[in-house]
């Protein structure tokens, strides 16, 4: 139990001080790293509440996916982030006022939140004792909410689609090949035969 | 001394509140905005696989994997549409985003 609440602390510490560092951070380019040491501790942390299948898929998809398009996006464009930054006292009272508040409220609603026997009673897919997290999560996911499966799937069908809509463009003045031009050409304009005159060339032919 | 759900709750909490405060502090920077809303998400994620395995009810686990692929399609399209933006404009600050404005 205590190695339990030492590696807890550990990855809570790790996982709230990266969190802070992401939105101190001036260069976003580290902001995105201190955001991806965030996903890793929290990764951890699903560990150890016996998640580990959503550890693994943290780990994959958001910090080999996602985090990777920021740092790629964030690097790609060209943006004096120092002009960016500007007014930061500004808008640190507003800010850590609607924080404070906030984690006011956040205590409020756990204090006021008791575990009856009804919430374990209520359960929709009680957790099977005897699988593995991935197999357990794999029996409901397929079965109960395969229909909610098919309409995630949908959405990132959706958002492939939009992301390649809205970045693609066709730039002006490149070389593009046109295969429905190449098909339909017919051999009268494809081919010319010229009558070459001896001692001509080809331009006075033609002229 | 036992870690249990109210552990993790408050860590939940704590990156909730750091995610809204970079919200309002970055207020320029549209991709440290949508980085903050990454880790609002990610505190929302730690309290459904907190209860979903305080209360042994694996829809928690199973809606987290449903706010993942929603988080996954929003920053996509977020990005292009910020990439988008940029070449328009040649500029990410969100005081330009303004050519709606009458």
């Amino acid at each position: 139990m205590a190695l339990q609440a030492v590696a807890f602390y550990l990855f809570a510490l790790v996982a709230v001080v990266a969190a802070l560092l992401v939105v101190f951070a001036r260069n976003p380019v580290h902001s995105v790293l201190w955001l991806i040491l965030t996903f890793f501790s929290a990764a951890g942390l699903f560990v150890l509440m016996g998640a580990e299948f959503l550890a693994m898929l943290l780990v994959i998809v958001y910090v080999g996916a996602v985090m990777v398009l920021f740092l790629f996006v964030v690097m790609m464009l060209d943006v004096d982030f120092a002009a960016l930054r500007g007014r930061v006292a500004e808008y640190f009272p507003i800010g850590a006022l609607i924080g404070v508040i906030l984690l006011v409220q956040f205590v409020m609603g756990f204090a006021a939140w008791s575990e009856g026997a009804a919430h374990r009673a209520a359960a929709a897919t009680p957790t099977p004792a005897d699988l593995p997290n991935a197999h357990a999560i794999g029996m409901v996911l397929y079965t109960q909410y395969v229909y909610a499966f098919q309409a995630a799937g949908l959405v990132l069908l959706v958002a492939m689609i939009g992301a390649i809509a809205l970045t693609l463009r066709h730039r002006e003045g490149i070389k593009r090949q046109d295969p429905l031009a190449q098909i339909h050409r017919t051999r009268e304009e494809a081919m010319e035969i010229l009558d070459v005159k001896s001692g001509e060339g080809l331009q006075e032919t033609r002229s | 001394m036992t870690i249990g759900l109210e552990h993790y709750l408050i860590v939940a909490a704590m990156l909730f509140v750091v995610g809204i405060f970079g919200v309002f502090l970055n207020r320029k920077n549209v991709i440290v905005i949508l980085m903050s809303i990454e880790l609002m998400l990610l505190a929302v994620n730690i309290n459904f696989v907190a209860f979903s395995t305080h209360l042994q009810d694996l829809t928690g686990q199973i809606f987290t994997i449903f706010v993942l692929t929603v988080a996954a399609a929003e920053a996509a399209i977020g990005l292009a549409i910020l990439v988008c933006f940029f070449r328009n404009r040649g500029t990410i600050a969100v005081d330009d985003v303004n050519m709606m404005k009458g």
